[in-house]
This record gives structure tokens, C-alpha cells and sequence, in this order.
């Protein structure tokens, strides 16, 4: 049997130099004991082992990094077996590469486990170590300390963390193995100490403790909850801690209390202040005006689906603009925005109208159906066609539109903008790219939507439908050069 | 009436913010103080500083900054109806109660929400100044969560998504109707609207980080942990399905980190309107389950209420469990050759000892004994499953099988 010395109970270091000259001599995880300098024990066992002075080839074991990192928190656990675990891991990792993967072999289990625990350990650490403050109201810089029981010895893995959070403060926190200080320049280990070694008092812990009682809903009692994630091992260095009995014995009474008390008449205030809110409220007369309509869509409750969309989307350009183009309704990006056509479709509806020489701030751009239409699946929002219906009770919306922008033509893109504006279903394919004249009112030109191209999965019809498409917008401008504007005439 | 002191104002206006179920502070991105003359890191992880016996975790500090308020929502303890004692902190006390009580590593930083005082607009000013003034007078780099009012000005809803971390606003009860009758002042349209703005800057933000010109500029950034919001389930008659339903939509809209449920809760001087009866905790947390199903488990909402009898959820049993009863064709699954996204509709396992069984199965055909290391319990998971030396018989078709997972006695619920 061969014993070696390690220099403290998380000597990871030492443990890995001397594995590896163990494993370049070949030594066997059952033929050493691992002992740390200074323990009992050591004073009559065999002499430590020393390894060979050279170091072993450099070539040394191969092993993963997940494996390095978890050894280096596991020496941290409390565990007496894990410089042995340890080491016959890394034994067994030699021959098998992938051992660590073998997660129902019982060291494996037994690194994760022990890796888990070390893992809670540091974070219940940053969690419930309380500072005091030593200072208080002196000049200069804010000095804390604490006094925590960690599990294991964990207090090196944790530290760090406060140094992040806390570099302009000094602090120190003291546990029974070891202690850390950091001062705003250097974190200093040094040996452990005692509860006495930290100040008992400090006033903000009145304020926290009043805090935890005023947070605490007594009507909702849920102690194992608590207690799972707080476990009592913790609470003796908690300074709200000690309330948690008598909140928890007083709470069902007090929750009782609350259903049992007898209604009380409603606090005046709110009269006055519902009056005050009835009375401003005037019933929107027809709108007059283009900003008076987007005022009055944006309460709109004429149909369901203003229940799901976020708002509703009003059409967008000059007042006074020749051109009017329909699509069908909001998508997810403008359901967003609350402006018409900015998604995919929009862009490529911009792209095509520049190919068409037509130029979209000029034209007023709006939809047949001003709120969005959608089904969720998963984390996205599918479109979904609205209906005849819900069609024609947005008219109302789209007709004092064209009422205040008198447009000489309007582009309806696909079947449900051309019912939007024409009051009746057509089949797009039949009257596409056509003007159509409407009797004492703007002609319309229908054509498809801009979506449906995106929707095309095959390039080679994707690209002639697009320039089908442009065509129908090329006819759309002639007409719109061949026709005086109104104003001229 | 003399001034009250500050443990007074604490007492009143954290009371008075305890409904808000919400504590996180994880999503956010990685920072700390070093190098710099400020306080406060966020290291994307969460930390639960204390629990409270409701076993709800004390992250942030959670208060209002006052409970006087103009609406009169009928859930609501601050409502303008109600007889509670009023208080309102100034900003420079909540700003020092926050540093303090973060200097001695009780929270993680602040969770600031208001009743409305005066107006929408001025009230969301006070909690901007909160959190301008913790970031930049103060260097704080710890977390914040600004409640934001939906009936405030985008603009200033763009001005918090500067400095906080997590923005929300509670669409409080998931029908148009419930919130007509229940909170007047209040409008779902308006509700949305304010989470369609956020979801807006965070697009915004998104874009331009990915866009290469900008990328070398300093990253902007808008409320990095994102925006979440809260339902309160059993004011109005609204089912578990119709919920689900609602925060499937705005989980699908609304790209939210979180749906918090919150079982209505008595309070103190109860507006006459609310139900006599409170729903039972349990319903609170099968609803959490049904989320947890729809987010991380593969499963459509409708698969989820297609086993809600009457839209409600089984109380007793977990609505995966539920859902694999009603699905039993679909068992016993084998362990051995099940895909990862088959794993999950086991009952019993979820996302982590999925993909550890896919991990394992590589190097051995796994028996119950090997799946006993990689799992909590083989309880709810034996009749559903076949491993190497496992076989359920008739056990997936007996018809008591439901009965083997109702725990009794019941858990004694106070005053459900």
C-alpha cells in the first residue's frame, strides 16, 4: 500500500501532480491510501510517497476538461472517499475515453452527485450569506462582515462571486474552515473563525426582517416549499429566520380573519373618482377628418377580433394621395408596429413598386380588416384569413378612408382586400390587372397579395409571378398618368 | 398623524406588493461592478435570497412606491374603493433601501411597481427616476424590474427598458369580459398594446445587434431579461382552458419570458363583488404544470385542454399524467428506442433525464434499475414504459391505474 500526503483537505492540485506520477508508474486505485498532512493517522503509517523528482513524460494522461473541472469542485466536498473516487476515476478514464458518459456506473453517479452538491453548496452560499455592516456611519469606504456555515468546504468556489458584486465595499466573510477578505485590491484566504468573530448587530436587518413579515401572504401557507429550498440547516445565521414560526402558527388565523372581517363601506374616494371618469367619457360621433378615424379605429370593437390583436393597424400616407393600395389585414410585425405593411410582405410590396415606377409615400396604404387575425403555435403567430364577415364590418372603417382621401384609383391586393373595396367576392384570377371603373366613385385595379408570392416554393414561378405582378402596377401607374389628377381637371 | 417611519412605510407598501407573484431575476445579461465605482452584478442565473413560509423565493425587493391609486380594480388590495392604510415612499428612500438591503446580499436588486397617482404618465415617471436614479447615480448593475403602466406614453415605456432588466404588465385576468367588469379603468387592448411596444424595442434592439454596421458600436440594449406578465386565476369564471389559451397567445405574440398564475387570494376589505370561495392552490400550480407542458415539453395547448373536462384540469393528477391516461394507445413506451421528443411525454420525465437517458442508451440497453439512477422516482414512470428487463404487462390498460397516482389523504388545503 502506498500513502500519499496531500497539504489540505482541498489540495487539488497536489492530487493532480501525484496522480499523474502514480499513473505513469502505474499504480493500481486500490494500492493507495490518501491521507492530508497533519491529520491523524498519518503519524504512523507508512512513510508518504515521494514521487519520482523528474516529471512524468509530458505526453501525460489524457483526460476530458468536464472531468478536471468537476474534480476540482469535488475535492471540496466533505466526502472522506474522494481522493480515491477521484483517482480510480481517472484510472478507469484511461482505458475508456468516454467512462464519464457511463452515467449508471457508480463513481460516475457518485462525481455528478457530489459535483451537484458542491454546485448547491456555492450557490445557497451567495444566496444566505448576511452582511453587517462594521462602519456604520464612518467616513471612507463601507466595511461588511459575515459569519457563514457553508456544508462543504466551498468557500474558495463561492468567494469570487462577492468580489464581482461587491468591489468598492470591503468584506470579509468568516466560516469555520477558512475565511476570505477582500480589501479592493487583493482576496486573501485565511484560517477560519468563529460567530464572535463577526459584529452581531446591525439596524438594516430591523428593516429586512419587517420586510420578510410584510411579504409573506399568511392566506397561502406553503412551508415545504420553503423549507426545500431554504432548508433549516441554514437558519440559525439568518437574521429573518427567527420569525418563521410564529408567522406560520399565526397564519391561518390571520387569513381567517381576512375572509371573516365584515364589509366595510367602499372608501368615498372612489365615487368621486368614477364620476369623475363616466363623466368624460363622450360618445364618439361618425369621425370628420382622417385623424379623427384612426381615433376612433383605435377603440374599435365592431367585430371579436380586436380581443387578441394588440391594436388597430389605420392606413398610412398623403391625404390627399392619387393612389390608394388595400391589402388584407395586419400580420405579427404590424400588429406590433401599428403601421401597415412593414413585414416581409410589405418590403417585397415596396421593392415591386419601385420596379412598377410607383412610389409608395405617395400612395395611401392601408388593409380591408384593420386588426390582426392569428392563431399561436408555439412561439409564433400563423395568419389566418379573416372571414366575409369580419370583412365587411371593417368596410365601415375602409370606406370613411376613401371618403377623406378621394383617391382616383385603388389597388386591391387579393380576394379579401377586392371585397373590402369592391362590397362583393370576386375570383382574383378573372379580374386581375384590369381597371375596373366604379360608378362615381375611384376606379379599382385588383391583383394578388404580395404574401403569395413569398409563399411560392418554386424560384422559376416565383420570379414570373413577381413580374406578373409588377405588370399589374405598371398598369396601374399608366392609368394614373393617363387620368388628369382631380384637382387639375 | 406623524410621519411614519420607514419599517411603517415598508410595512404598508410591501404588504400591499406581495400579490405580484413574480421574484425573478435570471435572463438578464452577464455584468458586475468590477472595474467600475458602482455595486451589483447579474450573472444570468437567479439567486433566491430567502423564501417566505407561502414557499414563494424573496429575490427582489418588492415593493410599491405607493398604494394610493385612482382605479378601482375589484381583485385588487389598492384599489380605490377598498379602506387600507395609504403610504408612498419618495424616491430617494426607495433608492436607499434598495442599496442597503443589497449591500448585506439580501435581494438581488428591486421589483418596483406603483398604484396610479395623479396620472398614468406621472406615475411611471416616479418608477423611471427610481431606477435612473440606481443606475446612475449610484452605479447600481443589479437587477431591475419596473412594473410598467399600460396606460402610460410609449415613449416613457422606452425610457425603462433603458434601465431596467425585466419590464411587465400584468394582464391580470385572462377574458376582455372579466377585465370590464373587474377593472373598469382597465382595457385589454391597452394592456397589449403597452407588451406589443416592448416586444417592439426588444425587435429593435435585436436587429440592430445583428446588423454588422452597428455591431461594433456599443451594444444597445432594451430590458434584457425580457417581459412577463400575470394572470389571476379564479376571480372571474374563466376555465383553466380558456387561460391556457390566453397565455398561449401571448406567449406566441408577445415573445414573454414568463405567464405567472396567481390563485386569488383573499385580502384584507374584499370588495363584495369577488367570489366567496377561493380557488384551491393546486389549481395554481396544475396551471403552472399545463405552461410548463406547452413551453418545454412539445405540447400544443390543445393537446393540454383536450383532457380538461369542462376546460378545467384534473386537480389530482399533473395534466401530463392526465394526457398519458387518456393517450394510453401510445404506451408503453421503450425507453431504449423512444426519440427525445417521444421521451418527454412520459410521465415522470422531463427535459433533463431525457436527454441523460439518450446519453446513456448509447453505451447500454438501459433496464429499470440503470433509469432508477438517472430519474427522481420510477412511480409515475413503470406503467408507461418498456426497458430491458421491464415490461408493464396490463398494467397500462388496467383501469385503476389512475388511482395508483392520487395521493391521499388529500392535502389539507386552509379555507379552499
Amino acid at each position: 500500500m502506498i500513502t500519499v500526503e496531500l497539504q489540505s483537505p482541498t489540495d487539488f492540485d497536489g492530487w493532480r501532480r501525484l496522480s499523474r506520477h502514480l499513473l505513469a508508474e502505474g499504480v493500481k486505485p486500490d494500492e493507495v491510501e490518501w491521507h492530508i498532512e497533519g491529520d491523524a493517522g498519518t503519524l504512523f503509517a507508512t512513510p508518504a510517497y515521494q514521487p519520482h523528482p523528474a516529471p512524468p513524460s509530458s505526453s501525460g494522461p489524457r483526460v476530458p476538461k468536464l472531468f478536471i473541472d468537476r474534480a476540482r469542485r469535488v475535492v471540496c466536498h466533505t466526502d472522506t472517499s474522494r481522493f480515491i473516487r477521484l483517482y480510480r476515476i481517472l484510472w478507469r478514464l484511461q482505458q475508456d475515453g468516454a467512462y464519464l458518459s457511463r452515467i449508471t456506473e457508480t463513481d460516475v453517479k457518485w462525481l455528478e452527485d457530489c459535483d451537484k452538491a458542491i454546485r448547491r453548496d456555492v450557490h445557497k452560499t451567495h444566496a444566505f450569506v448576511r452582511f453587517r455592516q462594521v462602519n456604520a456611519g464612518a467616513a471612507g469606504r463601507q466595511e461588511f462582515a459575515a459569519w457563514f456555515e457553508p456544508t462543504h468546504r466551498t468557500l474558495e468556489l463561492s468567494a469570487p462571486f462577492f468580489q464581482r458584486r461587491f468591489p468598492n465595499m470591503d468584506w470579509i466573510i468568516v466560516t469555520p474552515s477558512m475565511s476570505a477578505a477582500w480589501d479592493g485590491t487583493m482576496l486573501r484566504y485565511a484560517e477560519g473563525g468563529s460567530k464572535s468573530d463577526v459584529t452581531p448587530a446591525d439596524a438594516v436587518e430591523d428593516q429586512w426582517r419587517t420586510y420578510f413579515k410584510s411579504i409573506f401572504n399568511p392566506a397561502r401557507l406553503k412551508v415545504t416549499a420553503m423549507t426545500s429550498e431554504m432548508p433549516r440547516k441554514y437558519w440559525k445565521n439568518l437574521p429573518e429566520a427567527d420569525l418563521i414560526p410564529n408567522l406560520i402558527a399565526t397564519a391561518s388565523e390571520r387569513a381567517k380573519s381576512m375572509q371573516l372581517q365584515p364589509e366595510r363601506a367602499p372608501n368615498p374616494l372612489a365615487e368621486v373618482l368614477t364620476r369623475r371618469r363616466i363623466g368624460k367619457a363622450t360618445p364618439a360621433p361618425t369621425p370628420q377628418t382622417l385623424p379623427e378615424t384612426r381615433k376612433a379605429l383605435s377603440a374599435c370593437t365592431r367585430c371579436p377580433l380586436y380581443k387578441d390583436a394588440s391594436q388597430s393597424v389605420p392606413g398610412e400616407g398623403p391625404t390627399n394621395a392619387r393612389l390608394m393600395i388595400v391589402g388584407e389585414q395586419p400580420g405579427d410585425q404590424e400588429d406590433i408596429s401599428g403601421r401597415p405593411f412593414v413585414g416581409p410582405a410589405g418590403q417585397l410590396l415596396d421593392r415591386v413598386l419601385v420596379d412598377a415606377g410607383l412610389n409608395r409615400n405617395e400612395a395611401y396604404v392601408t388593409n380591408a380588416v384593420k386588426h390582426f387575425k392569428f392563431q399561436p403555435r408555439g412561439k409564433r403567430r400563423m395568419h389566418q384569413r379573416p372571414n366575409a364577415g369580419e370583412i365587411d364590418t371593417c368596410r365601415w372603417w375602409l370606406d370613411l378612408e376613401r371618403r377623406h382621401v378621394q383617391p382616383d384609383l385603388i389597388i386591391a391586393l387579393g380576394a379579401s382586400a377586392a371585397r373590402g373595396v369592391l362590397g362583393h367576392s370576386i375570383k382574383v384570377s378573372d379580374m386581375r390587372g384590369k381597371i375596373l371603373p366604379q360608378p362615381g366613385a375611384a376606379s379599382v385595379l385588383v391583383t394578388v397579395h404580395p404574401a403569395y408570392l413569398l409563399r411560392l416554393p418554386d424560384p422559376d414561378r416565383a420570379r414570373t409571378e413577381r413580374q406578373r405582378f409588377a405588370q399589374d402596377l405598371s398598369a396601374a401607374r399608366a392609368f394614373l398618368e393617363g387620368t388628369a389628377h382631380r384637382t387639375n381637371a | 398623524m406623524a410621519r411614519r417611519t420607514i419599517i411603517q412605510k415598508l410595512e404598508i407598501l410591501a404588504d400591499a406588493a406581495k400579490y405580484d407573484a413574480s421574484c425573478a431575476s435570471s435572463g438578464s445579461k452577464k455584468r458586475n461592478a468590477l472595474g467600475t465605482a458602482g455595486i451589483g452584478s447579474t450573472e444570468g442565473m437567479g439567486i433566491c435570497h430567502s423564501y417566505a413560509p407561502d414557499g414563494r423565493c424573496i429575490s427582489l425587493l418588492k415593493v410599491l412606491l405607493t398604494n394610493f391609486c385612482i382605479f378601482d380594480c375589484r381583485y385588487c388590495i389598492n384599489r380605490s374603493s377598498s379602506n387600507v392604510r395609504r403610504e408612498r415612499f419618495s424616491v430617494d428612500e426607495v433608492v436607499k433601501l434598495t442599496l442597503d438591503f443589497y449591500k448585506r446580499n439580501y435581494i438581488e436588486g428591486l421589483f418596483l411597481s406603483s398604484g396610479i397617482i395623479q396620472s398614468p404618465n406621472y406615475t411611471m415617471e416616479q418608477l423611471l427616476e427610481v431606477a435612473r436614479s440606481l443606475r446612475q447615480d449610484h452605479g447600481f448593475r443589479g437587477y431591475i424590474h419596473l412594473k410598467t403602466i399600460a396606460e402610460a406614453d410609449p415613449e416613457l415605456i422606452r425610457l425603462a427598458g433603458l434601465h431596467a432588466d425585466r419590464l411587465s404588465v400584468n394582464v391580470e385576468l385572462p377574458s376582455e369580459q372579466g377585465l370590464t367588469h373587474y377593472a373598469p379603468e382597465k382595457s385589454g387592448q391597452t394592456i397589449r398594446k403597452a407588451m406589443a411596444d416592448i416586444r417592439h424595442e426588444i425587435d429593435n434592439v435585436k436587429d440592430a445587434s445583428s446588423s454588422r454596421i452597428l455591431k461594433r458600436a456599443k451594444a444597445p440594449s432594451f430590458a434584457p431579461g425580457g417581459q412577463s406578465t400575470q394572470m389571476i386565476v379564479g376571480a372571474d369564471s374563466s376555465s383553466d382552458a380558456d387561460i391556457l389559451q390566453s397565455s398561449s397567445k401571448l406567449y406566441a405574440g408577445y415573445g414573454l419570458k414568463r405567464v405567472y398564475y396567481s390563485a386569488y387570494s383573499p385580502v384584507p376589505d374584499a370588495s363584495a363583488d369577488l367570489p366567496p370561495v377561493r380557488p384551491p392552490l393546486i389549481r395554481e400550480h396544475r396551471l403552472y404544470q399545463a405552461d410548463w407542458m406547452f413551453r418545454f415539453y412539445g405540447f400544443s395547448t390543445a393537446e393540454i385542454t383536450s383532457v380538461a373536462e369542462n376546460g378545467m384540469l384534473d386537480l389530482e393528477i399533473d395534466p401530463k399524467l392526465s394526457w398519458a391516461l387518456k393517450n394510453r394507445g401510445l404506451f408503453p413506451m421503450d425507453i431504449n428506442k423512444a426519440s427525445y421528443g417521444e421521451l418527454l411525454r412520459i410521465p415522470g420525465l422531463g427535459p433533463a433525464s431525457a436527454k441523460r437517458i439518450v446519453q446513456a442508451r448509447r453505451h447500454t440497453r438501459l433496464t429499470l434499475t440503470d433509469l432508477g439512477k438517472i430519474v427522481r422516482s420510477l412511480k409515475n414512470i413503470r406503467p408507461f414504459i418498456t426497458a430491458a428487463n421491464w415490461t408493464p404487462g396490463h398494467l397500462t390498460d388496467s383501469l385503476g391505474l389512475r388511482d395508483r397516482f392520487v395521493s391521499r389523504p388529500r392535502q389539507l388545503d386552509l379555507f379552499s
